[in-house]
C-alpha cells in the first residue's frame, strides 16, 4: 500500500466545512472557515474517516494522493 | 558597479532598437540546442521574474518531457513598482525575441507566445514592431499576447490558463506547466529579462557572463529604483553590487532613508542601516534563503509613514487576490484591514498579535504563492517597523460596542 495524504485543490474549496466535521483528527478550520490539513500520511486506522471526508466534499476539492507526489 | 549587457548600445531616447541595428551590433543569433542549456548552467543564470530559479534546470525539465513544447516569454510585469521588463522590451525587443527563439529550439517548442502586459503600451508596441521585422520562419512561430493588468497574471500557471481558457488566474499544482501547460503540452514560462540574458550568453559564452559579475556573482541584473531617490528609474548593474552602490547610481537618497523595500510587493522591508552593505545577487540571495525578487529597490525616507505605506501595499495585495482560494481571499482581506486600522491609530483590541497569528495561518494555503508573498511582505513590515506597530497598538482603540 502506498502512503497516502490528504490534498486539497484550494481553487475549488468553498469552505463547506464538512471535512472538518468528518475528520477532526486531521482537519481543522481557520478563522474564515477553510480547512487546515495536518501534514503527513494517513495511518490505516484513520483511512475510513479520511475517505469519508473526501467522498463527502460537495465540490470534490479534497483528494487522497500518494505522498511522493507532493510538490 | 554599473555594467551594461542588456542595455548596451543606442541611447534610451532613440527608442526600440531595430532588427537591422540589433543584428549589426551583436551579430547573428546562434541556434538553440541542448548544448546551450549546458552553457546556461555553467553561466549560473537564474530567472529574473522573481523566484530566481535556475534557468537550465527549468529548460531541462521541459525538454525531458518530449516535444512539441510551448514557450511563453513572460513580460506581464504586474508588480506595481517594477518597470524593468517593460523598459527592456521597449528598448531591446530583439534581445527578448532572440531569447524566446533560442529557448524554443533548445527545449523542442514550435510555438512561442510573447505575453506582454497590456497596460505597458511602449513595450507592447515595440514588441509588435519587432516581431514584424523578424524573418518569416521566426515570425510565423510567435504570437504577441497582451496580458491582463492584474498582479497574478504573470504567475506561470495563470499565464498558461490565460492562453488555454482566457482567464489569467492561477491553477492548482500539480500539474506544473512543464508537465501539462498550453493545450496540455509541456510549457516553458520564462521571464523576458532572463530570455534577454540568454540571447547575450548564446553569443558570448558562459565565461563572459560570469566575468560581468562581482564578488563571485555572475552576470548583470536589471533593477527598478524608486521612492526617495534623486533619479528613479531602471538601471543595469553587475550582480554582486551593494544597495549603497545602486542608490548612488540613482543619484543618492532624498532625505534620510528609514528602510528599503527589496523585491517589490512580494519582497520585504530591510532597515536602511542593514540595507546599505547588502549584496544584490539573485543567485546568491536565493542560496541564502532570501530573494531579490523582480529587482525592485524602493527607498522609504524618514518623513514617510511606514505603516501607511505598508497598509496600502497590503490593501493592493488583498485586492489582487484572484479570489479563488478562501485563505488568500479572506485572509489577506483580514490582514489588510487590521494593518490599516493600526496605520490610522484606531486598532481593534488584539489587532497586532492577530496580525502575527493570521500571517502564520495563511501561509502556504493558496494554489499559488500569492498569499505567501503577501505574508512575507507583512512579516518584514512587522519586524522592521516593530516600534511603530507597537506604538500604534498602544493607541486608544476603537470602541468595541
Amino acid at each position: 500500500m502506498p502512503e497516502l495524504e490528504l490534498w486539497i485543490d484550494r481553487t475549488k474549496c468553498d469552505g463547506h466545512r464538512l471535512c472538518a466535521e468528518l475528520f477532526p483528527e486531521r482537519i481543522r478550520l481557520d478563522d474564515w472557515g477553510y480547512p487546515i490539513i495536518a501534514p503527513g500520511s494517513i495511518p490505516a486506522a484513520l483511512m475510513p474517516h479520511a475517505q469519508k471526508a473526501v467522498d463527502t466534499c460537495p465540490v470534490l476539492a479534497l483528494a487522497l494522493r500518494r505522498v511522493e507526489l507532493r510538490r | 558597479m554599473t555594467n551594461s549587457s542588456l542595455l548596451a548600445g543606442p541611447a534610451p531616447n532613440t527608442g526600440p532598437e531595430s532588427f537591422a541595428d540589433h543584428s549589426r551590433r551583436l551579430g547573428p543569433r546562434p541556434w538553440g540546442s541542448r548544448g546551450l542549456i549546458d552553457t546556461l548552467d555553467r553561466a549560473g543564470l537564474v530567472g529574473r521574474g522573481g523566484a530566481s530559479f535556475p534557468v537550465a534546470t527549468k529548460w531541462r525539465s521541459v525538454a525531458a518531457r518530449g516535444g512539441p513544447a510551448v514557450v511563453i516569454a513572460n513580460g506581464a510585469e504586474g508588480e506595481p513598482l517594477s518597470r524593468k521588463d517593460q523598459t527592456l522590451m521597449a528598448l531591446r525587443p530583439h534581445l527578448v525575441i532572440d531569447g524566446a527563439m533560442l529557448a524554443a529550439e533548445s527545449v523542442g517548442a514550435n510555438r512561442v507566445l510573447l505575453y506582454v502586459g497590456e497596460a505597458h503600451s511602449a513595450a507592447l508596441n515595440a514588441m509588435a514592431r519587432a516581431l514584424a521585422e523578424r524573418p518569416p520562419a521566426e515570425a510565423g512561430r510567435a504570437t504577441l499576447l497582451p496580458a491582463p493588468p492584474s498582479y497574478v497574471a504573470g504567475e506561470e500557471t495563470a499565464a498558461v490558463q490565460f492562453v488555454n481558457a482566457g482567464v489569467a488566474a492561477p491553477t492548482a499544482i500539480p500539474p506544473r506547466p512543464f508537465e501539462r501547460g498550453v493545450d496540455g503540452r509541456p510549457t516553458l514560462v520564462q521571464n523576458v529579462e532572463s530570455l534577454a540574458h540568454v540571447a547575450a550568453i548564446a553569443r558570448r559564452g558562459d565565461d563572459w557572463f560570469r566575468s560581468l559579475g562581482r564578488e563571485g556573482a555572475s552576470g548583470t541584473v536589471l533593477l527598478t529604483v524608486s521612492g526617495s531617490v534623486v533619479k528613479p528609474g531602471v538601471i543595469e548593474v553587475a550582480c554582486g553590487s551593494t544597495v549603497d552602490e545602486v542608490l548612488r547610481l540613482a543619484g543618492g537618497v532624498r532625505g534620510t532613508a528609514r528602510a528599503v523595500l527589496l523585491g517589490g510587493y512580494f519582497g520585504g522591508w530591510i532597515s536602511a542601516r542593514q540595507a546599505g552593505t547588502m549584496v544584490l545577487d539573485p543567485k546568491g540571495m536565493r542560496a541564502a534563503g532570501g530573494s531579490l525578487g523582480c529587482g525592485v529597490v524602493s527607498v522609504l525616507d524618514e518623513s514617510s509613514d511606514p505603516l501607511d505605506v505598508s497598509a496600502r501595499i497590503m490593501q493592493h495585495l488583498a485586492t489582487e487576490s484572484a479570489a479563488q482560494c478562501g485563505p488568500c481571499f479572506f485572509g489577506l482581506r483580514s490582514l489588510a484591514d487590521a494593518t490599516r486600522r493600526l496605520a490610522v491609530q484606531q486598532p481593534d483590541p488584539g489587532d497586532l498579535p492577530q496580525l502575527h497569528r493570521w500571517a502564520a495561518m495563511v501561509k502556504g494555503r493558496g494554489a499559488c504563492r500569492h498569499p505567501d508573498g503577501a505574508v512575507a511582505f507583512l512579516q518584514s513590515a512587522l519586524s522592521v517597523f516593530e516600534p511603530e506597530f507597537a506604538a500604534a497598538a498602544g493607541a486608544r482603540g476603537r470602541k468595541v460596542s
